[in-house]
């Protein structure tokens, strides 16, 4: 790109058009050749040839003609400012990407390219749709320059010099948090899980014709029980109740074992220490994965506990990254811990446990009173209908009781849901048995949405969903003041840092 | 900002685009029913009738309401996007976390020379938030805004 191009709309390679016509190629011709080679077995090659050919030929003349336009309609710019691609035949596309927000420019080149000379041009940016923008294709001296203008632009009036400050030398990694076996263990007791059954019902089913008997047939398994389900039968009432409690135990004992086997498996040895670029972690026993997490690429952190667990104080603290950094965006921090062993963690990250002056609000009774008529209402017609039109009309009880479990537990979790704003974060509980809470950062914040359905608006309640990168963060139900002051104070609170500046180091909120 | 008032309402053309995407489907609705009066034997208009107020419905009043429904405001550089008739959404998306921005036109759009200006963030809910019914010239004003305040926020 020499100066002189600046700001002038210029055409991707000449090339790239041959690429995509040989492509196509490949993807009409060749199938529709061994097509031919297929039927003619039938009707004879010159046959079908006759009127395949004229078919192939104008299938490719007008694929090469839409390519052709394609192409010529296909222009990029490189402003002062951004760069930007514009597209489309019958319908216009045009992208803009500011420099400032292009974090870096990859060039790909795959096989068929690559015969041509060609590379495709990626503008990398942090957006989390996932449609970055692309060119293709470039020469390759063509992509090699764009990415220097690209870098030269970008690092031109900051000087950000990210590499060289870190020491030579790194320091001595420091272990914030380790589970010694005995926590594997009793970690992997909590998590309990039925999960072997599915898998074995997955492979009885996958396997049941090479079984000598129908798997599902009851009729069939009572036959089988007759003979030693006659002696059963004859042993009385208490041999049965024991018998169940075994079977019961019994179950208990595998569903413990596979929660402790599956959780050995991933979180042996787990360590998570602080090195120069960011917390480090490590598990696992046979395949041991090895992960850093960036400090300032935090979003958001979440705190949950179980059911059970929480009687004997145990937590989990999740982090929730960028989600481009690595697959997944939530990542666990501290999956089996105490809270004092998450305090030193959460400060960590640059943020902040829930402390105790936080002015905590509830959502809108209104809109857990609705949810509650409308659950019961909905499971009362079904009950009635029941009770109406089967022949078994005890077992409307069943989705009366449901109806009355659904309402109630709305009530709680009008009591239990809360959230609070501070001067740096936003924190949100949920969960009635398994509360958990999540602390987002009130400058890491990406958009803030207003969202009422027809209900809510006339009883006036709304949504408050946040944009986070990597995650999500709703509070459901506020009243509509208090969305709307909450909206208010975070949009104040985002407009103080750019994006880029919330991605640098050093600021994190203390 | 919050104040309501201050949305601008979209190009009185988005109105007229509306009402021809919504003839093209009333069309398609009609064509279906009237197949299907013709499959039911005896002229009974029981498919047809409904349908026709359904399409007079579609071509008149919803039209006027989703346009009314609609607004944006770019004050305070935050970008602020209202819709919906029954479920009404309420957008806001400040200069600062917008990542690139689209303007796109289809082919009814380039007829009404109108556009649609989509903005990308970082987040994974709103990743992108779109906003149509614009004027072509002002979206690519709306654009060049957007993107002058990237410039000076990160200088």
């Amino acid at each position: 790109m020499s100066e002189s191009a600046l700001g002038k709309a210029l055409r991707t390679d000449p090339g790239s058009f041959a690429v995509r016509a040989v492509s196509m190629l490949f993807q009409f011709v060749i199938p529709l050749g061994l097509a031919a080679t297929a039927i003619s077995g039938e009707r004879g090659l010159g046959n079908v040839l006759t009127y395949l050919v004229p078919v192939a030929l104008a299938i490719v003349g007008l694929s090469v003609l839409i390519a052709y336009l394609q192409w010529t309609r296909l222009t990029y710019t490189v402003g002062a400012e951004d760069i930007r691609v514009e597209s489309g035949v019958l319908s216009r596309a045009a992208r803009s990407v500011p420099f400032d927000r292009i974090q870096d420019v990859s060039l790909e080149q795959k096989w068929l390219p690559r015969l041509f000379g060609l590379v495709e041009v990626k503008f990398e940016t942090g957006a989390s749709g996932g449609d970055d923008l692309k060119l293709a294709y470039l020469s390759q001296d063509e992509g090699a320059r764009l990415r220097q203008t690209v870098r030269s632009r970008r690092d031109g009036p900051t000087t950000s010099g990210d590499e060289p400050k870190y020491p030579a030398v790194e320091p001595e990694p420091e272990l914030l948090f380790a589970m010694p076996p005995r926590r594997v263990l009793a970690f992997g007791i909590f998590e309990f899980s039925l999960a072997v059954f599915a898998v074995l019902g997955g492979l009885a089913q996958t396997f049941e014709s090479a079984l000598p008997w129908e798997l599902w047939d009851l009729g069939l398994w009572q036959e089988r029980l007759a003979g030693p389900g006659q002696y059963l039968a004859g042993l009385g009432a208490l041999a049965q109740v024991v018998g169940a409690i075994f079977a019961l135990l019994s179950l208990a004992l595998v569903g413990v074992a596979t929660g402790v086997v599956r959780t050995v498996l991933r979180e042996w040895d787990f360590r998570l220490e602080r090195t120069d670029k960011g917390l480090r972690r490590r598990r696992g026993l046979l395949t041991r994965t090895d992960l850093v997490m960036p400090v300032h690429r935090v979003q958001a952190l979440r705190v949950r506990t179980g059911l059970i667990r929480r009687r004997f104080g145990w937590h989990s603290l999740k982090v929730v990254s960028l989600a481009s950094d690595s697959g997944s965006a939530n990542h666990d921090a501290a999956p089996f811990a105490r809270m004092d062993e998450i305090a030193p963690i959460v400060r960590e990250t640059g943020f902040a446990l829930p402390h105790d002056k936080l002015d905590w609000h509830r959502a809108s009774g209104r809109a857990h009173f609705d949810s509650a008529l409308i659950n019961f209402s909905i499971l009362t017609i079904i009950a009635t209908m029941i009770a109406i039109f089967s022949p078994l009309w005890w077992s409307a009880l069943f989705p009366f009781v449901f109806g009355i479990f659904a309402a109630l537990r709305e009530i709680y979790l009008w009591r239990f849901n809360r959230h609070a704003l501070d001067d740096t974060q936003l924190y949100a509980r949920h969960g009635l048995f398994a509360p958990s809470t999540a602390i987002g950062s009130r400058v890491k914040l990406q958009s803030v949405d207003i969202v009422q359905g027809p209900i809510a608006r006339w009883r006036g309640y709304a949504d408050l969903r946040l944009g986070l990168a990597g995650g999500r963060l709703n509070l459901g139900a506020l009243p509509v003041e208090r969305a709307k002051s909450l909206r208010r104070a975070l949009l104040d609170s985002m407009a103080l840092l750019d994006f880029s500046q919330t991605m640098e180091k050093g600021t994190a909120p203390d | 900002m919050d104040d309501p008032d201050h949305l601008t309402p979209l190009d009185p053309a988005y109105r007229s685009m509306l009402r021809v995407q919504f003839a093209i489907l009333a069309f398609v609705l009609l064509a279906a029913a009237t197949v299907a009066e013709i499959a039911i034997p005896g002229w009974t208009g029981a498919v047809w009738l409904p349908v026709l107020l359904l399409a007079t419905w579609l071509l008149i009043r919803l039209p006027m309401r989703r346009y009314a429904a609609r607004g944006y405001s770019l004050a305070g550089e935050r970008l602020r996007v209202v819709r919906g008739i029954l479920f009404r959404s309420d957008t806001v998306v400040p200069f600062g976390r917008v990542q690139h921005i689209d303007v796109n036109q289809g082919p009814l759009e380039r007829a009404f020379r109108l556009a649609t200006l989509t903005v990308h963030t970082a987040g994974s809910h709103n990743a992108s938030v779109s906003l149509p019914g614009l004027a072509h010239r002002d979206a690519l004003a709306m654009r060049e805004d957007i993107r002058a305040a990237i410039r000076r926020n990160t200088q």
